[in-house]
């Protein structure tokens, strides 16, 4: 495996990321995508989310999502990630603090229909135009500028046939069928009232110990997904070094073997150094911000507010086998449900600033949005 | 040094004389690169290292190494490197049972640096710890046994003629209340290297800036050179860029 990618990874340089995506094959396997320096990645259910990470989330790598306080966004993600693994038939275990955790598995969202898929087009910013999605069919272009876009439409289409394998898109308002769900290796664990993370752990190694082995022809990718691990309704909660030491075995587990965990914490329930410490030992950290209903100066502030059901900032992003950082164009995207329905990842673009607003008010409120990345001189 | 992956300001500002040196780092700039230098510079020179990995595989830092020109397969073969894979550290010991890995641990570590002084031509020895945070956990939060084997990895500077190199996450000791190892650290610590991200966010050229206080105690002659070097970084694939602001361009 590492070998092919690395045959596939050959004459091209490290900063070309963003285009390498498209040229990287799908593996032999269902759901799982070579990528540069021998990674494999697996989708995280969000086709954009894909895209900004540099091709999914890393085979053997830990994901950690700092929830909102407020808001259940996390579950979006969580859930898409689930969902993915489905129709994917990989291996899942999840975990969460709920009586019935198998009742989750019933929120799980379907993916779009193909129909639907043709008839629709992506609605586009302005500012999304740099990643290439100029190419949309629905676009015209200008006859002058085509001829550029020749080589890249080619590469799009390519990718558009990798991508029905790789990651579907989810309507979240259908749940997933039932037939799905029963004829899949899901493995549920509750953590609510569990007094120690042995049980958690136990499951998670005997999971892990399951999948067949790296060098195995066949490369099936586990995913386990564990909701809000420092919930205060688990047994286990304040037992700081605990937590911090489960997360330290679960990532030694999951670097040697095929699978990815994704857990979800509230971040606000931990100390400062223990929320510091939790950072440091994901491979890629996401953070989710609920953004308010009705805020008018930030609805004046960017496009497409009324779409927007959060903010999703990129803290790190996983890198095996390399020391150099990714460094991505934006740090801070918005979360956005297409028709209500399926999720989708933007850069924030500024609406034009209105003058009788003034140019002080407007200073103020951009910086009260961290999203100071988006300045590019 | 500037086949050495171009760190020149980093070696000038490190001297040579340093024999505890202390990385710190943050979640906004990882400073494992910086480890990444020491290690190669510590092999190239035709020294030994020991490398406590609680962080991240062999495998790792064998791809990440070798794309900066240094085999650390080769070198592990021929015994240059003594690798410790801790990622599961300690196995199958539950609590209680800590400080004896930790005994076990070091006299593992004093064993090939006795091994290594012994032998013909040997040259420089560099005990490096990737990262000492991971042992804190490993520790389950008691800090006193990690600053026992601190303390004896010390003690092999002044005995063995060794080298120490220790990262450490600084932004986890933010905090008042908890301080004790990064004290300890910056008290023991000859030199420290601190990465931090620039103030004015992400760019795509400079990934951060470091900071080398020398804390000059070491050397008669230094004592009057600079202490203080700050610099930004560009971390590449076979190595890093040093620079002071605004002179590149």
């Amino acid at each position: 495996m590492a070998a092919a990618a690395r045959g596939q990874t050959l004459g091209r340089s490290s900063f070309s990321r963003a285009t390498s995506n498209p040229v990287a094959s799908s593996s032999g396997a269902a759901g799982v995508k070579l990528g540069p320096n021998g990674a494999a990645f697996v989708s995280s259910g969000i086709p954009d989310l894909d895209k900004i990470l540099g091709g999914g989330f890393l085979l053997g790598s830990v994901v950690m999502i700092m929830e909102d306080a407020d808001a259940p966004h996390h579950l979006l993600l969580l859930r898409c990630f689930m969902a993915q693994g489905v129709m994917h038939k990989q291996p899942l275990l999840f975990a969460g603090p709920l009586k019935e955790p198998r009742l989750f598995l019933g929120t799980l969202p379907a993916p779009v229909s193909s129909s639907k898929e043709d008839g629709r087009h992506r609605l586009m910013g302005v500012g999304a135009s740099g990643d290439g999605r100029v190419s949309d069919e629905g676009l015209r272009i200008a006859w002058q500028y085509k001829k550029y876009f020749g080589d890249e439409k080619t590469s799009r289409a390519e990718h558009r046939d990798n991508k029905q394998e790789f990651s579907n898109d989810f309507d979240l308002r259908k749940p997933l069928e039932r037939h799905l769900l029963n004829g899949q290796n899901t493995e549920c664990v509750s953590t609510q009232d569990a007094d120690s993370l042995r049980d958690l752990q136990d499951h998670c190694s005997a999971f892990i110990s399951r999948l067949p082995g790296k060098d195995g022809g066949s490369l099936t990718a586990g995913r386990i997904a564990i909701q809000s691990l420092c919930a205060p309704q688990c047994g286990y909660f304040e037992k700081d070094w605990d937590m911090i030491s489960f997360i330290k075995s679960l990532k030694a587990m999951v670097r040697s073997s095929n699978s990815v965990a994704v857990i979800t914490f509230p971040s606000t329930v931990l100390s400062n150094s223990f929320c510091k410490r939790w950072q440091h030992l994901a491979d890629t950290l996401l953070s989710i911000k609920a953004i308010p209903d009705e805020d008018k100066d930030l609805a004046k502030l960017l496009t497409g507010y009324q779409d927007m059901v959060g903010f999703l900032h990129v803290h790190k992003v996983a890198q095996t086998n390399s020391q150099v950082p990714v460094i991505l164009e934006a740090s801070t995207l918005s979360l956005k449900l297409r028709k209500r329905r399926s999720l989708m990842l933007e850069r924030l673009n500024q609406a034009p600033v209105d003058g009788s607003s003034g140019p002080s008010s407007a200073a103020s409120v951009s910086c009260s949005s961290s999203q100071g990345s988006q300045l590019d001189f | 040094m500037e086949e050495y992956g171009g760190g020149d300001l980093l070696s000038e500002a490190m001297g040579s004389a340093a024999r505890v040196v202390v990385v710190e780092d943050c979640v906004e700039a990882p400073g494992a690169f910086v480890l990444h230098l020491l290690l190669k510079r510590a092999l190239a020179s035709g020294g030994a290292a020991a490398f406590l990995a609680l962080a991240q595989p062999f495998t790792h830092y064998d791809r990440i190494l070798r794309k900066m020109g240094c085999n650390l397969s080769l070198h592990r073969r021929n015994e240059r490197l003594h690798f410790f894979e801790l990622q599961a550290f300690p196995a199958g010991a539950r609590n209680g049972a800590i400080a004896d890995s930790l005994v076990r641990l070091y006299s593992e570590i004093q064993r090939v640096a006795e091994a290594t002084r012994t032998e013909e031509n040997a040259g420089q020895f560099t005990v490096m710890v990737d990262d000492i945070t991971l042992l804190e956990v490993a520790a389950h939060g008691s800090v006193d046994d990690v600053l026992d084997f601190l303390h004896y990895c010390v003690t092999l500077t002044s005995e063995m003629n060794c080298w120490l190199v220790i990262l450490i996450h600084e932004d986890i000791y933010a905090g008042e209340e908890n301080m004790g190892l990064l004290l300890h650290l910056r008290h023991i610590a000859d030199l420290v290297v601190k990465a931090a991200p620039l103030s004015t966010g992400l760019a795509a050229d400079v990934h951060g800036q470091l900071s080398v206080v020398n804390k000059g105690t070491f050397n008669k002659q230094r004592a009057n050179g600079q202490k203080v070097w700050n610099f930004h970084f560009k971390v590449k694939e076979n190595g890093a860029d040093f620079f002071y602001p605004g002179s590149r361009h």
